[in-house]
């Protein structure tokens, strides 16, 4: 199995774009990856029972990785931790790391059958090579 | 005692109170937008409504023998319809009064108010003063519980939670906000009420008008 990811954004089309754009860095590789983005009627909004439904999709035992937005995606993604049981609710780590940038690097590692911790990690660093590259 | 009042605390007493919330934040819908406009993003009032309109139209349809089933669904239905951050807050403190719940007796009904303001706290990342709801809810869940720890009985002590929380509201008007996007506006977010503590007082407001009868 696979470290799962989970993209929460208020924007549907946002989050599937970014998962389109991690994907294409590993064609034919396997990634779990879940979303939960948008409101009920398709518009912009996040919601806790959606992130829950996702992160328990993309669980295959070794633990979840939620990627988010900003603002009430941040607050909806503690929210579902709520309605996981605690065995689960221990595999998740909700990631401060900014999504697009968190997201590819997470998606690489993950496919490459990391572990949780070290996929969470190279999100963080997500913005390493952006940050050296401009630096420069 | 208080307990002479508490018959009023269970599932179609809660459904009573939230009913009125939802009858409240319709009719303010429009105003509570206002507010939001001047310091948010707009989307408070129409959020709200229809989540709460959802909540009503929720509670039609299930079961009401069980109180803390009733506000469980109200937190779920708030976090699925509101989008905003109010559906994760208001959810949670739903929630986590629905997990406190325990009897249908005054004291039990301040305890679960009190567990779903921890609640909001800890999620928000907010204390008083911040321009939240937490300055409605706040003060309404302290003079609640005074109320109460002086005998006074359940509708007695939620008119005073009702004023508490008015009180509250109005003292967000001077503040500057600290959390969430009216934070951003910095000094500019002072000088009007903020939208989250003036929908909490209405929740205070709803629950002084649904849970006085049978006193």
């Amino acid at each position: 199995m696979t470290v799962g990811l989970v993209v929460v954004s208020h924007s549907r089309a946002l989050a599937e774009a970014a998962v389109e754009l991690a994907r294409g860095m590993l064609p034919g590789r396997e990634l779990a990856v879940g979303i939960a983005a948008g409101d009920v009627d398709g518009g912009l909004g996040t919601d806790a029972t959606a992130i829950a439904d996702a992160v328990t999709a993309v669980d295959g035992g070794d633990g979840v990785v939620v990627l988010m937005d900003l603002g009430s995606a941040v607050l909806s993604a503690e929210t579902a931790l709520e309605f996981l049981d605690d065995d689960q609710r221990a595999r998740v780590v909700l990631s401060p790391a900014p999504l697009v940038e968190g997201l590819v690097g997470a998606a690489v590692v993950a496919a490459s059958g990391a572990s949780r911790d070290r996929v969470a990690a190279e999100a963080l660093q997500g913005l390493a090579p952006k940050q050296a590259h401009l630096a420069g | 005692m208080a307990g002479a009042a508490g018959a009023a605390v269970d599932a179609a007493g809660l459904t009573a109170w939230v009913t009125e919330f939802a009858r409240l934040v319709h009719e303010q819908r429009d105003e509570l937008t206002r507010l939001d406009a001047a310091i948010g993003d707009a989307d408070h009032g129409a959020n709200l409504d229809r989540g709460m309109t959802a909540v009503v139209a929720a509670l039609e349809g299930g079961p009401a023998d069980d109180a803390a089933a009733v506000l469980k669904t109200v937190a779920t239905t708030l976090i699925k319809t509101v989008g905003g951050a109010s559906g994760p807050l208001y959810g949670t403190f739903f929630l986590r009064a629905a997990g406190a719940l325990d009897g249908g007796d005054a004291s039990a009904f301040a305890a679960a108010v009190r567990a779903g303001l921890d609640g909001v706290a800890a999620r928000g990342k907010a204390e008083p003063g911040d321009k939240t709801m937490l300055d409605a809810l706040t003060p309404a869940c302290d003079a609640l519980d005074a109320a109460l720890a002086e005998g006074r009985d359940l509708p007695d002590a939620l008119r005073a939670a009702a004023e508490a929380a008015a009180g509250g509201r109005d003292a967000t008007v001077p503040l500057v906000a600290r959390k969430g996007r009216a934070s951003y506006l910095g000094e500019r977010s002072a000088g009007h009420a903020d939208p989250g503590a003036t929908s909490a007082a209405l929740l205070v407001q709803a629950a002084a008008t649904a849970l006085a009868g049978g006193s």
